[in-house]
């Protein structure tokens, strides 16, 4: 309906992915302030598990739209399986989280329905009724506030990490409704092949609540070693600035910064890290900063919460040694 | 292979912006303007596209007259021709009247291949790559990191990054993509072609879209919030794990 606030679910495993449930939280809020209804959308192949966790996280309804051939996923049967929930039911707000599918889709839908679109979005609040958002631009050197027009659906793809995953209330349940949308084999024009999973241990850069990061200081490839152990511990993901790229010691998507991936966790842990703008520029949005750099004028400095002008090489693996004990120690 | 590449002007950014002071957006007196870096890989695709099946590589872009200069740096690096659609309604234009722009253009041009730079560092929007495989009705890969064509120029197979892997999509050609960094690495213009591009005519138009009405507008611009610095200690091994332990327990809380 005209007020509701939607949210596109994206889910593996049968489980939501952790966007989707900040955006669930936000639009749960902006549905308040609008006057309407907060909607998950849950497109996929058997969704129903998803859809029943989905109740708990904040979502009114719940709408499924299953067809084998929205998976694996293509930006064709996802734009046009979306587009048409959309057109049917014309809610207000869309929420999309900025990944990998909703950078690739959301544009493609917005264009088709002639909805206005706002990408990166790092807030979004409903200001006397008008829709504003907030987003990092000129490579972070700049934060812009952008005015939706009144007019028809809204949509906006919102940064990961910027709202926080709800408290789940398992006695809350969404209605669930299933929702019929034709699609056609012949609409999908491209074909995935495989999607090879790149072996890690650590979890995703983009999903992670604590990046541990790397840069020139670590020496040499082997000693991202050290991050691994003590992301490991920390339940971390491993990120790096541009040199150990550009060295080879580590893949591409590794990178944070202007070239790279923009991340804005809870704790950024800067391993031998200057701080050039240029990695800055991936990383500055993030909570709080712990920096370790032998170099005490190393600009990292200048924004870290904590720096610790020492050898990372000592500090690390004693590092791994204390969080570990640490979080032990919670167990008991 | 017609092959269609669209090329934006941004500030470079290696320099600092300044914004202006009522926050309307930022202060060009000075600044140093380029070719978008995505759309130097963007070209360089095109260019290697070009040298295994033959064809043309048109450059083609909406935006001020300066624009041209960027057009100028694609040219150099040996693209064939270029175009630039100027129009009093560019500047109110969101992304998707941008997309409509541009789409209406590329309609005209034969092209087998539209390929875009996956974000231009001004906005970061990333919004007119897919919208304008949209309007142009083409399928499309975003952000890819490698791209082969086959013999007979009917499919390309590119990988793209996702979250925790890479996918490897087949896309069908006429077909758009967007690029990604590591994709390529763009060659420099040669001095031959630099003299070359001078003298190119680039082909301008007006456009006369009367849609360009924003459904989105920049209402302030301001610069990122300070951060202050914090502590800075200098410490053996043993200091150090303790104080970013207790950091981590008892300001960040994730431990």
């Amino acid at each position: 309906m005209a007020n509701d606030v939607w949210v596109v679910v994206e889910h593996e495993s049968g489980q939501p992915k952790k966007i989707s449930l900040e955006l669930l939280g936000r639009a749960g809020q902006l549905a308040l302030a609008l006057g309407g209804k907060a909607v998950a959308f849950v497109p996929g192949r058997d969704v129903s598990a998803v859809a029943r966790a989905l109740g708990p996280y904040g979502a009114d309804i719940v709408y499924t739209a299953q067809d084998p051939l929205l998976e694996p996923y293509t930006a064709d049967a996802q734009t046009q399986v979306v587009g048409e929930a959309l057109r049917k039911e014309q809610p207000t707000l869309v929420l999309i989280g900025s990944t990998a599918q909703g950078r690739d889709y959301a544009p493609r839908l917005a264009a088709r329905l002639g909805a206005a679109i706002v990408t990166d979005c790092a807030s979004l609040e409903v200001d006397n009724s008008s829709l504003v958002a907030t987003r990092p631009m000129y490579t972070r050197k700049a934060i812009g506030t952008v005015m939706y027009a009144s007019e028809g659906i809204r949509i906006a793809v919102v940064l990961p990490a910027v709202y926080p995953v709800p408290q789940a209330d398992p006695k809350r349940t969404a209605e669930v409704r299933a929702m019929r949308i034709p699609l056609d084999a012949k609409q999908i024009r491209t074909k995935v092949h495989e999607v090879q999973a790149i072996k890690r241990e650590t979890v995703p850069l983009t999903e992670a609540d604590v990046i541990v990061s790397g840069g020139r200081g670590l020496r040499g490839p082997e000693n991202f070693a050290l991050l691994d152990a003590l992301a490991k511990a920390l339940g971390a993901a491993v990120g790096s600035s541009r040199p150990p790229v550009d060295s080879g010691w580590v893949p591409h998507d590794y990178e944070i910064g202007q070239t790279g991936k923009t991340v804005s966790p809870q704790v950024y842990l800067a391993c031998g890290i200057s701080g050039a703008p240029q990695h800055l520029a991936g990383m500055s949005g993030s909570k709080h900063i712990v920096a370790i750099n032998k170099d005490p004028n190393a600009p990292i400095f200048q924004l870290a919460d904590l720096g610790i002008v020492g050898d990372l090489f000592e500090i690390l693996p004693k590092l791994t040694e204390a969080v570990k004990k640490a979080k032990g120690g919670n167990r008991d | 292979m017609n092959i269609v590449v669209c090329v934006k002007q941004v500030p470079d950014t290696e320099a600092p912006i300044r914004i202006k002071p009522d926050g309307s957006g930022i202060d060009e007196m000075g600044l140093n303007l380029v070719m978008n870096y995505y759309d130097e890989h963007a070209t360089e695709a095109g260019l290697r596209l070009k040298e295994q099946f033959g064809g043309t590589v048109t450059l083609i872009a909406a935006g001020p007259e300066r624009t041209k200069e960027a057009l100028r740096t694609g040219l150099a690096m040996g693209a064939d021709e270029a175009m630039l659609i100027t129009g009093p309604g560019l500047e109110q234009s969101d992304h998707l009247g941008m997309a409509r722009v541009l789409a209406a253009a590329i309609k005209a041009l034969p092209h087998d291949l539209v390929i875009c730079g996956k974000l231009s560092t001004d906005d970061n929007a990333s919004i007119v790559g897919p919208a304008l495989a949209e309007l142009l009705g083409l399928p499309q890969a975003t952000a890819i990191a490698h791209l082969e064509v086959d013999a007979s120029a009917t499919t390309a197979l590119v990988h793209r990054e996702v979250e925790g892997g890479v996918e490897i999509l087949e896309v069908p050609l006429p077909a758009l993509l967007t690029v990604e960094r590591s994709l390529n690495e763009p060659r420099y213009p040669s001095l031959p072609g630099i003299m070359k591009a001078k003298r190119k005519e680039i082909k301008t138009s007006t456009s006369t879209d009367q849609k360009v009405a924003a459904s989105s507008r920049l209402t302030k611009l301001v610069p990122p919030p300070k951060r202050q610095a914090g502590r800075v200690i200098e410490a053996d091994a043993d200091k150090a794990v303790a104080e970013i332990v207790a950091f981590l327990k008892n300001d960040a809380k994730v431990l």
